[in-house]
């Protein structure tokens, strides 16, 4: 299990493969991957992700233990930028590996779930017609609630 | 204690954190001094249903006490992933 919280970029397909290799004995990983993605009408220069240094890395260690036991993971990987990101780049990366399926889909999603309202990050996204903090969405918190 | 504020708590306040001298013994207590100091303060903590506390780094309530405390931290709901 490895959680980061890092400003630099990540290779993705190094990631996935270098998590992928150290599992023979795991039939099914998934990955999930956040991109930062322009606004339609109002084009982004760029988004700013903000988080609370010591707190996001135990929030993130204890969501993933958590995922671990609750869907018997061999392993899993948790990898979320902060800074200043462009439109296309990578903001963040979950992947699991478990013995079936179900439990490695189930287990991405519980804790994308997770990292949407109970890791402390915030975006920040700025535009030709200036900066405004994303607003967390109702519908964020109620997915917790199939947990 | 050392109390914190992220995102635009922190721009309303116009700080990203400070030492604060209290005898508050919860949250709410500590909340409402800070509010009665100077409108930065109250302004932003006018609405509490929009913001989140974490007492020493564990996502908290305004009920939690105080009582040896080392870090209060105010922020917005999250948004990440």
């Amino acid at each position: 299990m490895r959680v980061s919280v890092q400003e630099a970029p990540f290779d993705l397909g190094q990631e996935t493969s270098d998590f992928a290799s150290g599992h023979k004995d795991l039939g099914a990983i998934v990955t999930f991957t956040g991109v930062v993605r322009d606004l339609p009408d109002d084009p982004l220069e760029a988004m700013e992700i903000e988080h609370y240094p010591g707190m996001t890395e135990a929030a993130l260690r204890e969501m993933a233990q958590t995922a671990m036991e609750r869907f018997s993971l061999g392993d899993a990987l948790v990898i979320h930028r902060h800074g200043r990101l462009l439109p296309g780049e990578q903001i963040m990366m979950v992947a699991t590996a478990a013995r079936h399926r179900k439990d490695a889909f189930e287990a991405a999603e519980f804790l994308m779930d997770y990292l949407k309202s109970r890791a402390p990050f915030w975006k920040r996204e700025i535009s030709g017609k200036g900066a405004s903090w994303v607003v967390s969405k109702d519908e964020d918190e109620a997915a917790l609630k199939r947990w | 204690m050392d109390v914190l504020y992220f995102a635009w708590v922190r721009e309303r306040i116009g700080l990203p954190r400070e030492q604060v001298q209290t005898q508050a013994a919860t949250v709410a207590d500590l909340v409402a001094e800070l509010s009665a100091r100077e409108e930065r303060y109250a302004l932003a903590f006018s609405d509490l249903s929009a913001l989140r506390v974490a007492v020493d780094q564990e996502l908290s309530d305004f009920s939690a006490p105080l009582d040896g405390v080392r870090e209060v931290a105010f922020f917005p709901p999250m948004t990440g992933g």
